[in-house]
């Protein structure tokens, strides 16, 4: 399950509300990683854009992975301007065992920041200036500039 | 004739043009200064569909996206 939020996420009704839809389902371990905006640099938020469709597919595969160790992954993002102190991101595995969920919520939001396709702005001054240096270029990006 | 867009922080209107392949997508956006800096960095999918070859074919309708570096969380 995918969830898109404009501006900043509900963090207790979504975690709460995860952790009761899967209550019944016998499993022993959730281990949700909650991503909250920090104040650094005088920054007063950041700002989101998501491309949907490769957002889903991308996700779709991990779900695919984690269904084959017998765990669930659920993930909430925002889009737009969350502000410092809020929370943009959360994921959350379901397993039966706990290894198989600590292992996978760390592979899962490792490859989420390098891979998944969303885009980060901080909001300073009234402006949105894209996180350039924060950000990582996509697996097998540049093809483009290659030379023919 | 295929469309390209440009995503996230890429400022550009979409284009459509005539391409064969990527490699005809690549000549038309070495020739665009505004383009310098996304083309070593950037992703690209067909279809939505992440490709890694220049010689991804393209057809008529077809629909070329430009991703640039990401950073969600």
């Amino acid at each position: 399950m995918l969830e898109l939020y404009e501006g900043g996420l509900n963090v207790p009704e979504i975690i709460t509300r995860w952790y009761a839809e899967e209550a019944q389902f016998n499993y022993g371990a959730y281990i949700p990683f909650i991503g909250t905006v920090r104040e650094e640099d005088g920054i007063d938020g950041l700002s989101f854009d998501v491309y949907e469709p490769i957002l889903n597919g991308w996700f779709d595969a991990w779900q695919s992975k984690a269904e084959a160790l017998g765990a669930k992954l659920k993930m909430a993002h925002s889009r737009g301007d969350v502000l410092v102190h809020q929370s943009s991101y959360i994921a959350a595995v379901f397993s039966p065992k706990r290894r198989v969920a600590l292992e996978t919520i760390e592979k899962f939001v490792e490859d989420f920041k390098v891979s998944a396709p969303i885009w980060k702005y901080d909001l300073r001054g009234g402006q949105r200036l894209y996180a350039a240096d924060r950000s990582t270029p996509i697996l097998g990006a540049g093809i483009l500039g290659e030379k023919q | 004739m295929i469309t390209i867009e440009f995503l996230g922080p890429i400022q550009k209107a979409p284009l459509t043009l005539e391409a064969s392949s990527l490699r005809d997508v690549a000549e038309v956006l070495k020739q665009d200064s505004e383009m310098t800096q996304w083309l070593e960095n950037c992703a690209v999918a067909v279809n939505d569909t992440l490709v890694a070859s220049l010689d991804t074919p393209l057809k008529s309708g077809d629909k070329v996206s430009l991703l640039p570096p990401v950073c969600g969380g």
